[in-house]
C-alpha cells in the first residue's frame, strides 16, 4: 500500500502536501536567531552562492530590524523569499554553520531568511526605486531567476528592461519546476510581484524568442541583451516505447502537476528513471499522490546525484530505490504496461551490463528524469555565441558570451543549478552589463 | 550530617534562603506559601504609612532569548494597613515558629520608629529590616535610599530603633553611594546588630521607541526606579567583600542582589554573608525556585566536605586583595584545543580588535592560532569562546618569582615618567596603525 491516499480533492492534495518549512512564527525567529554566534569570516557566508551577509541579517532579526534583514538579504539575492525555501541549506548555509562541528544544531537560516523577507513583503514595504532612467534599454529572454535578478539589477542602475517569456507566469522552474511541498505557487507569484511593483521593469508573458527575426530586432532595438533561457525539455533515451502514452519527461510531468494536480495523470504503479534531484521530486510527488512508485537509476545509492535529504523525502513519501538498474526497454501496446530493466555493475566507473539480467516489471506509468536538453538549434541563431562539448553557453566571469553583446546566466549556463545560483550569477552579469554600458560603478 | 540551617546575628532559620523585603512578602498568604515551598525566611515587604502605588510597575532587560536578566520596579512600600500586616505576622509565625519572619519597616519621625517597632515585636516578628535603601518614590520623600546615602541621619535613626528594640536589627543599605562601608560603618555606630545589601540600583531600563517614553509607563510618563536580577550580582557581590573586609563595619551580613541559583548562593557565602535574600528570582520563576537553590547547595557542600554554612562562610575573602598585592610576575598564556575549536574564529577578532593581536588565522584552517609572544594572558578569548575548555589559559611563569606593584614602588623600581622605559608595554608588539588599511 502507498504512504498517501489519493487525493480526490484540491484540499486532500494540500494535505498530501505539508509544507517542508512552514513559515517560522516571531517568537522561533526570536529565539533561533539569538542562537547565532555571529562568527567572523562566517563560513555561511562563504557557503552561499549569492554571498547573504548571514550573520547580520539574523542579528538584525534578533534586534528587531527585520525590514533591515529583508534589505540584507535582497541586497545579494532578489529571490531572497523563494531561497529561504527552497534552497538545498543542508548542503549550503547550514551545512557550513559552525554548530555542526560542536554537534549542535545548525541554525535554521531558511526559515530565518523566509520569515524575514515574508514579514517585510506582506506590509509591502519598498527597500528599493529604480535608478535613475539612463536611456540604455536592455532586452531579457526568459524571466526565470536569472533573467527576473538581472532585470531587477538593472532597473537599479536606471536601464529600461523589457522580459520576453514564453510562459505564461515569472520565475521560471520556481514556479514550474520546485516541488510544491518546498514552496507554494502563491509564495511565489507573491515575491514576483513585490519585486516588479518595486524596480517596474516590463514583462512581455507567452512571448517565446525563437527565431534569428526576432533576435535581429532586439538586437536592434536594445543596448544589451541577455539571456536567461535555462534548459529544455527532458532529453531523449533513446529506447523502445519511451513515444508510449504515460510515458513523460520529468520536467514536464512536474510542471503540469505544479499548475493542476488533480488533472495531471498519475498512474497506480509509476516507475522513475535518474537520479538526480528532479527525479526525486518526480518520485516524491507521484508517492504523494498515491502511487506506489520505484526509483530506478543506474548506479549505487550513493552513485546518485541528489542530495540525501532529497531521497530522503521521497523515501519517506513511499519511493522505492532499485539500484543498479537500467531501462532497455518500455512495455506496453498503446499506452505504458510495464518497464524491462537490466541488471549492472560498475567497472572502473563505468556503468556496465550484467548479461542475461534483463527483467520486466509492471507499472501504467514512466517519469524519465534524465536530464534536460539543452538548445543548442535556438542558441546558433545567434552571430559568434559559443557552447562548451555540453552545449551550455560559453561566458567570462563576468558572465558575458562570446558575442559581446549577450550576456547569460543560470541554467543555460551553469549546466542546471538551483535557484540560488542562477540569481547570483545574473546580478554579477546586470553589474556587468551595467559597466559595459557606461553606467556601472 | 549537612546542616544548612543558617544564623544572622541571632536570627536563625532552617536554611539560608529568605524572601527579601518586596512584592512576593507582600500577605501572610505568600509568605506561608513560600515557606511551605522550603524558603527559610522572608522579610515582610515594608511596614510604613501605606502608599499608594502606579500602574504599571515594572521593567526589564532581556538579553537575546533570556528574559529578565535585569529588572526594574518603582513600587513602593506596602500599601496595606499595619493592623492587617501585623495580624497576618502573627498568624504565619503560628504555623511556622522555626522560621525567620522579619518585619521591614520604614517611618520617617522618631515616635512613628518606636511605635512601629514595638508593635511588630508585639506580633512576634523575629527581627527589624530598616529600609534604608529603597532608591525610588520613598527617597523623594526623605526616607529610604535618602537615610542610607547620609550616614549620619542613618547612624541617629538606627540609634532611634535601638533604644526600644528586643529583637535584632538589620540596617539595609543602598548601593547609590560611592563607598558602601561608609553607611555599613554608620549602621554600626547607631547600634544596628546586622547589615543587609544591596538594595535596588536607581535605573532606566530602557526606552519604548514607539513613544519614546522609558519604561514602565505610567500614562506617558516614566520615573527612574531600582534595578534589580541577575544583572546586578557583580556589583552586590563586590559591595558585599567591601563590607565583609572592613574592620570598621564588623556586622554579620546578609546578602542581597540577582541571587537566583545554589551558586549565586554560594558566592555571597564565600564572600562573608551569613545568609541570602531573593526577590526577582521568586518574582520570575515563583517559589518553586528553591528546591534547585537547597540541593545544589547541599551537593555542594557534600562534595566540598563542608558540614555546616559557617564552615564556608567567608572562605573566598582572603583571595580578595587590592591590586597592588597581585603577583605580577604570575603568567597565563591562551591555548587552543584544535580538536574542540568549531572554526567560529570569534577568538581571533576579539583579540584582533579588542585586544592585543595576538591571534592569527592560517591558510587551509579555520582553527585560528596563539601568538604566543604577543599573548598577554587577559582571558578574552577564552570567555568569547563559545566551546567549553576549548580555550584554557595555562600558566607559562615556573611559579618561582614574586614581585608586586607594592613592591616595586618599595623598592623604586616602578615607572613614574610618561616615557618610563619600566612600563609594562615597552617591547611589547603593536601593529604600525597603517597596517589597518591592508585586512
Amino acid at each position: 500500500m502507498p504512504e498517501y491516499k489519493k487525493p480526490e480533492t484540491f484540499s486532500d492534495v494540500l494535505n498530501n502536501f505539508d509544507p517542508l518549512h512552514p513559515t517560522m512564527s516571531a517568537n522561533m525567529a526570536y529565539y533561533e536567531s539569538s542562537r547565532c554566534l555571529f562568527c567572523y569570516d562566517a563560513p555561511c557566508i562563504k557557503a552561499c552562492p549569492t554571498s547573504i551577509d548571514i550573520p547580520l541579517f539574523i542579528k538584525q532579526i534578533n534586534t528587531g530590524n527585520i525590514d533591515g534583514a529583508s534589505k540584507t538579504i535582497y541586497d545579494a539575492n532578489y529571490f531572497g523569499n523563494i531561497c529561504g525555501k527552497v534552497c538545498p541549506t543542508k548542503v549550503l548555509c547550514e551545512g557550513a554553520c559552525v554548530y555542526n562541528e560542536q554537534d549542535v544544531k545548525p541554525i535554521d537560516i531558511g526559515s530565518l531568511q523566509a520569515f524575514a523577507t515574508n514579514h517585510t513583503m506582506s506590509k509591502g514595504k519598498q527597500l528599493y526605486k529604480p535608478g535613475k532612467e539612463n536611456g540604455k534599454k536592455v532586452a531579457i529572454i526568459g524571466a526565470g531567476p536569472a533573467g527576473i535578478s538581472a532585470a531587477c539589477e538593472l532597473r537599479l542602475h536606471g536601464c529600461t528592461v523589457d522580459l520576453y517569456e514564453s510562459k505564461a507566469q515569472p520565475s521560471g522552474l520556481a514556479l514550474y519546476g520546485v516541488a510544491p511541498y518546498k514552496i507554494t505557487n502563491e509564495e511565489i507569484i507573491a515575491e514576483m510581484e513585490y519585486l516588479q511593483s518595486q524596480f517596474g521593469y516590463t514583462v512581455h508573458y507567452n512571448h517565446p524568442i525563437t527565431t534569428k527575426e526576432q533576435l535581429n530586432n532586439l538586437e536592434a532595438n536594445y543596448d544589451c541583451i541577455f539571456l536567461g533561457i535555462g534548459m529544455g525539455g527532458t532529453r531523449k533515451l533513446g529506447i523502445n516505447g519511451e513515444n508510449l502514452k504515460n510515458c513523460i519527461g520529468a520536467t514536464e510531468f512536474i510542471e503540469e502537476f505544479k499548475l493542476k494536480p488533480l488533472d495531471t495523470f498519475i498512474g497506480k504503479s509509476v516507475v522513475v528513471l535518474g537520479g538526480g534531484n528532479t527525479a526525486m521530486d518526480a518520485a516524491s510527488e507521484a508517492s504523494r499522490m498515491g502511487a506506489q512508485v520505484h526509483l530506478v537509476y543506474r548506479r549505487s545509492k550513493s552513485g546518485m546525484g541528489a542530495y540525501p535529504f532529497e531521497y530522503d523525502l521521497a523515501k519517506n513519501a513511499g519511493t522505492t530505490g532499485m539500484f543498479n538498474c537500467n531501462p532497455t526497454e518500455i512495455l506496453g501496446n498503446d499506452s505504458v504496461e510495464g518497464i524491462c530493466l537490466i541488471r549492472t555493475k560498475i567497472i572502473d566507473g563505468k556503468v556496465t551490463y550484467i548479461e542475461n539480467s534483463e527483467f520486466e516489471i509492471k507499472c501504467d506509468m514512466v517519469i524519465m528524469a534524465t536530464g534536460q536538453a539543452k538548445m543548442p538549434e535556438f542558441l546558433n541563431l545567434i552571430d559568434g555565441l559559443e557552447l562548451d562539448k555540453s552545449n551550455r553557453i560559453i561566458c567570462n566571469e563576468s558572465y558575458q558570451t562570446t558575442n559581446p553583446k549577450y550576456f547569460a546566466s543560470g541554467d543555460a549556463v551553469n549546466g542546471g543549478a538551483e535557484v540560488v545560483n542562477a540569481a547570483g550569477e545574473a546580478k554579477i552579469a546586470a553589474q556587468a552589463i551595467a559597466l559595459k554600458l557606461g553606467i556601472g560603478k | 550530617m549537612i546542616d544548612i540551617s543558617a544564623n544572622l546575628a541571632g536570627i536563625k532559620s532552617p536554611n539560608p534562603f529568605w524572601l527579601a523585603s518586596a512584592p512576593p512578602t507582600n500577605s501572610g498568604y505568600q509568605i506561608m506559601k513560600a515557606f511551605d515551598a522550603g524558603w527559610g525566611g522572608a522579610v515582610w515587604k515594608t511596614l510604613g504609612v501605606p502608599v499608594v502605588n502606579v500602574s504599571s510597575r515594572y521593567g526589564a532587560i532581556n538579553y537575546r532569548d533570556t528574559r529578565i536578566m535585569g529588572f526594574n520596579n518603582i513600587e513602593l512600600i506596602t500599601d496595606r494597613p499595619l493592623a492587617d500586616n501585623l495580624r497576618e505576622i502573627e498568624e504565619v509565625k503560628k504555623y511556622f515558629p522555626d522560621h525567620a519572619v522579619i518585619a521591614s519597616l520604614m517611618v520617617d519621625t522618631r515616635a512613628e520608629w518606636h511605635q512601629i517597632v514595638k508593635d511588630v515585636q508585639n506580633a512576634g516578628a523575629d527581627g527589624i529590616e530598616l529600609n534604608f535603601g529603597c532608591p525610588h518614590g520613598m527617597c523623594e520623600r526623605g526616607m529610604g535610599s535618602a537615610v542610607g546615602q547620609n550616614p549620619e541621619a542613618l547612624a541617629t535613626i538606627t540609634s532611634w530603633v535601638m533604644e526600644v528594640a528586643n529583637i535584632p536589627v538589620i540596617v539595609k543599605l543602598t548601593p547609590n553611594i560611592t563607598d558602601i562601608r561608609e553607611p555599613a560603618r554608620a549602621a554600626k555606630a547607631g547600634g544596628g546588630d546586622a547589615i543587609s545589601l544591596i538594595n535596588t540600583i536607581q535605573s532606566i531600563v530602557n526606552i519604548d521607541l514607539d513613544t519614546l517614553c522609558p519604561t514602565p509607563i505610567v500614562g506617558g510618563l516614566s520615573t527612574n526606579g531600582g534595578y534589580c536580577g541577575p544583572a546586578v550580582k557583580p556589583i552586590a557581590l563586590n559591595m558585599l567583600k567591601n563590607c565583609a573586609l572592613d574592620a570598621g563595619v564588623g556586622l554579620p551580613i546578609s546578602g542581597i542582589g540577582g541571587i537566583e541559583t545554589w551558586r549565586d548562593c554560594v558566592e555571597f557565602l564565600l564572600l562573608g554573608a551569613s545568609n541570602v535574600q531573593v526577590c526577582t528570582a521568586a518574582m520570575h520563576y515563583g517559589f518553586g525556585i528553591v528546591r534547585e537553590m537547597e540541593t545544589g547547595l547541599k551537593q555542594f557542600m557534600a562534595d566540598k566536605g563542608f558540614n555546616k554554612l559557617d564552615d564556608f562562610i567567608g572562605l573566598s575573602l582572603p583571595k580578595v586583595q587590592e591590586w597592588k598585592n597581585l603577583n605580577l610576575k604570575y603568567e597565563v598564556k591562551a591555548k587552543i584545543n584544535a580538536d574542540k575549536c568549531i572554526g567560529c574564529q570569534l577568538c581571533y577578532i576579539a583579540c584582533e580588535d579588542g585586544a592585543h593581536q595576538a591571534i592569527e588565522l592560517k591558510q587551509g584552517t579555520r582553527v585560528p592560532s596563539i601568538i604566543d609572544d604577543n599573548c598577554v594572558g587577559c582571558n578574552l578569548c577564552s570567555l568569547v569562546c563559545p566551546v567549553e575548555e576549548c580555550i584554557t589559559m595555562v600558566q607559562t611563569d615556573d611559579g618561582t618569582e614574586f614581585k608586586t606593584w607594592q613592591n616595586r614602588l618599595d623598592e623604586n623600581s616602578a615607572p613614574n615618567t610618561f616615557n618610563d622605559q619600566r612600563g609594562g608595554g615597552v617591547g611589547h608588539y603593536v601593529p604600525k596603525p597603517s597596517d589597518a588599511l591592508k585586512k
